[in-house]
């Protein structure tokens, strides 16, 4: 496909996304239903030209049109067809045209399955989704067109990074920019009910599956950049608390917030003030994530191709969206009305508790990310906030949301009972510290943080489960009708306690991981061996070995346990011709849910290699525990009671105003 | 309850994680925090032995030794001040000798640069911002110029 097509179709996005800006909020504020309803067109359009003009991009990659200064920039003829095709992506103006797509393809969804949403709320939306393509079609269109030629084309590209020529980019950014830009239809929502000046208990209804959905991706998105950064960097980390990581943490510590505020206002009509609060911070944090991630104005392991010159004007669009919202919500919060009163120990007050706390780690992370700005702009200095930091504040603040998780869906509504919750609780209690003890034996005395750290991710765990139990009413009903419950629980119910049980699978790891590792760094010989974790690792050979674009030099080790063989690892030196830039390719035995990683550094004087070798036991639960909490989160996506597009309660004839109107939910144990 | 006394206990529990997150965080980064030195700006100190840096320059040429037990020894240079580093660990892909390179760690008594981490970039095309700007101090890069 030729390049000029691509341009050319991004050029009249851009001028579909202004019209879709100006048509259906002009035509909600004159009342005009003809003009409300082309904004559904409107959106599918920008969607369908975004996307010709992105698979104008892919194609010219995938065809190595070497007339694309782009494609010269960051591909190689000799790159296999998969590393062609994510290398899209792999650039500045890729990525951002990527994010452009989204952004039109969730427009483009809401025109589609919004069906069941009033005119005026929908063409609010679709209109603040219409603003912000433009703001950003701008943005490619006059900073980083991704379709400039080059005059004369050369022969051959200059190759892409090489750490990005692996599965993981295909993964990863996809998902994070599906969570990041899918908080953008949440921020519409914020935006147009404040712009219409009102909100009720139906609109959380229709924003939770869109914060669901984009919650649910950055959780997969955060968790896949974690695992990628894990096994391709050699260092054996997972997190680093890096400028870059913090970007994608604190949109996801404002989303968790709100998928929980959002269930307050829909079944209680309370916390409205804060919920469109909490939707607007979580797409504006989204936004200053692109623009640090972008603009390159922090120093971080994992930024690729930054420009700090174009992110001055993604500040412009940060500033320009993030204040606007703001002012609106300054001026227009006070005329909506608050409803629905609780006790402080109530399902409400818990779930006050956890937006308080949430917001308060995603501030703290703010605060550590941002004050090395702050400082440098203010005096010069030049300082860095390290993990020592992050894992206080952000420790500190999880550890009560995490104790309280389990007794939150216990509690009932307005006014709850903590003694009668704690009771029940008692055979979580009882395991956790059986865990903890289990966990004292087993590392022999000792730092008391595995032990404590084990208990409460068994607590979590097991606590889930015992919200199950209770509401299906096990033990205080038949079997029979117990089980019939069960049966009828909302879906949602279930989504929710997988979710809480993920948290303490991924807490369970986390610990786990931190408290038990062992690390040996060593120079070893062909046929020399050390030790690690209890594992004894041979060096058995170096060979090299040829790829299509790159030279391995690999180390294969056989692993051994107590004299009895475990398997072998093979770990590589691979270096990348086009570029003459080596990487690690760290080798990974999974052993149970515990890992053996290995990684081979430079020759050594004398023949012998470096080698880091880490024993890493339970690691894997750290994004298994991701995996369930996403897999909770589409569980209650498919709860026909948040399907979008479910029957709105009308059919009754006088829908009874406020909390308790939810005849559309089989409601067996609220 | 009144609805006036549970909106003032929401709002003085609300205010009263706000100053616990608030006093963390202080608390936090006055403790936590790690300063920015070049070479030639801990020559001109006389940091003391024991302070934690992070310590930004080029990797000198012809400075890096080995030996066979994944001890390292190299230079890093600003061009207006040289100090001795010493690092016990496998180098980051991406160091290279006249290369940008940042080491975290601290002063030893003799004067010598202790690193427990080194860190290179993941792109060859990109120094880090405060390495950068250490040596357009020192005038060895201005910018515009090709990268060193």
């Amino acid at each position: 496909m030729n390049p000029e097509i691509g341009h050319y179709a991004l050029v009249l996005s851009l001028a579909v996304a202004i019209l879709m800006t100006v048509i259906p909020i002009w035509g909600a504020r004159s009342g005009d239903e003809a003009l409300m309803r082309v904004g559904s067109t409107l959106a599918l359009v920008l969607a369908g030209f975004v996307s010709l003009a992105f698979a104008a991009l892919v194609s010219a990659y995938v065809q190595s049109d070497f007339s694309v200064l782009n494609v010269v920039e960051n591909s190689h003829s000799a790159k296999p067809l998969l590393y062609r095709i994510t290398g899209t992506w792999g650039n500045h103006e890729g990525s951002m045209l990527l994010w452009v797509l989204v952004l039109a393809v969730f427009g483009a969804l809401v025109a589609l399955f919004g069906t069941n949403l009033p005119a005026r709320l929908k063409a609010n939306v679709l209109g603040v989704q219409g603003s912000i393509a433009v703001a950003f079609l701008l943005f490619i269109l006059l900073t980083s067109n991704p379709f400039t030629r080059v005059v004369p084309p050369p022969a051959e590209g200059n190759d892409l990074n090489p750490i990005l020529q692996d599965i993981g980019l295909a993964i990863h950014p996809p998902l994070l920019y599906l969570g990041y830009v899918g908080f953008s239809i949440t921020f519409a929502f914020a935006v147009a009910a404040l712009i219409e000046g009102r909100i009720d208990a139906a609109w959380a209804r229709w924003v939770r599956p869109w914060a669901l959905a984009a919650w649910g991706f950055l959780t997969l998105g955060i968790a896949m950049g974690s695992y990628w950064a894990y096994y391709e960097l050699g260092w054996g980390g997972w997190w680093f608390w890096d400028p870059v990581e913090n970007a994608s943490l604190m949109p996801w510590f404002a989303g968790t917030a709100l998928i929980h505020s959002a269930v307050v206002m829909e079944k209680r009509d309370a916390l409205k003030v804060w919920t469109v609060l909490l939707a607007i911070l979580a797409f504006s944090l989204s936004l200053l994530g692109t623009f640090l991630v972008r603009s390159g104005v922090l120093t971080s392991v994992h930024a690729f191709a930054t420009d700090p010159s174009r992110g001055v004007f993604i500040l412009g669009i940060l500033i320009f969206f993030i204040g606007g919202s703001l002012a609106l919500y300054a001026l227009r919060a006070p005329t909506l009305r608050q409803g629905g009163i609780f006790a402080p120990v109530s399902r409400e007050g818990a779930l006050v508790l956890n937006n308080l706390l949430l917001t308060a780690a995603a501030a703290a992370v703010l605060v550590g990310t941002l004050y090395p700005l702050a400082l440098e702009a203010f005096n010069g200095e030049k300082i860095t906030v390290g993990p020592p930091y992050f894992n206080l504040t952000v420790g500190a603040l999880m550890l009560p949301v995490v104790f309280a998780m389990p007794f939150g869906p216990l509690l009932a509504w307005k006014r709850g009972d903590l003694a009668g919750a704690a009771q029940r609780m008692m055979a979580a209690f009882g395991l956790a510290i059986v865990a903890g003890a289990l966990a004292l034996w087993a590392q022999g005395g000792g730092p008391l943080l595995a032990p404590f750290g084990m208990g409460l991710a068994v607590f979590v765990v097991i606590g889930a489960a015992v919200e199950i139990v209770e509401r299906a009413g096990f033990g205080r009903l038949p079997a029979a009708t117990a089980f019939a419950r069960l049966r009828g629980l909302p879906r949602s119910a279930f989504g929710g306690a997988l979710a809480h049980a993920g948290i303490g699978v991924c807490l369970f790891g986390i610990i786990a991981e931190t408290s038990w590792n062992a690390e040996r760094i060593t120079g070893v010989k062909v046929g020399g061996s050390f030790e690690v974790g209890g594992y004894e690792l041979t060096l058995d050979r170096l060979e090299p070995r040829n790829g299509p674009n790159y030279r391995d030099l690999v180390g294969v080790f056989s692993v051994r346990k107590g004299g009895v063989d475990a398997g072998t690892i093979e770990s590589a030196k691979r270096l990348f011709t086009a570029r003459n830039m080596p990487t690690t390719e760290a080798g990974i035995r999974t052993i149970g849910f515990s890992q053996l990683y290995v990684s081979v550094g430079d020759e050594l004087p004398g023949g012998a290699v470096g080698v880091r070798a880490y024993w890493k036991p339970f690691v894997t639960l750290i994004w298994i525990g991701a995996l369930i909490m996403a897999l909770g989160g589409v569980l209650s996506l498919s709860d026909r009671r948040l399907r979008v597009g479910a029957p709105k309660p009308a059919k009754k004839p006088k829908a009874r105003p406020g909390p308790d109107a939810d005849p559309a939910a089989p409601v067996p144990a609220e | 309850m009144t609805r006036k006394g549970r909106r003032l206990l929401l709002i003085s529990g609300a205010l009263g994680v706000l100053a616990v997150a608030a006093g963390l965080v202080l608390f936090a980064l006055s403790d936590t925090i790690v300063f920015f030195r070049s070479p030639s700006e801990i020559a001109a100190e006389r940091t003391a032995p024991g302070t934690r840096l992070r310590l930004g320059g080029l990797v000198k040429d012809g400075s890096v030794v080995k030996s066979d037990n994944t001890h390292v020894r190299f230079v890093v240079t600003d061009g207006g001040g040289d100090l001795a580093v010493n690092y016990v660990g496998l180098l980051p892909d991406l160091f290279r000798e006249g290369q940008g390179v940042i080491a975290e760690g601290t002063m030893a008594p003799d004067g010598t640069f202790t690193a427990d981490s080194v860190l290179a970039k993941h792109d060859e095309n990109y120094m880090p911002k405060e390495v950068a700007d250490a040596l357009k101090k020192q005038g060895v890069w201005k910018e515009g110029e090709g990268k060193p």
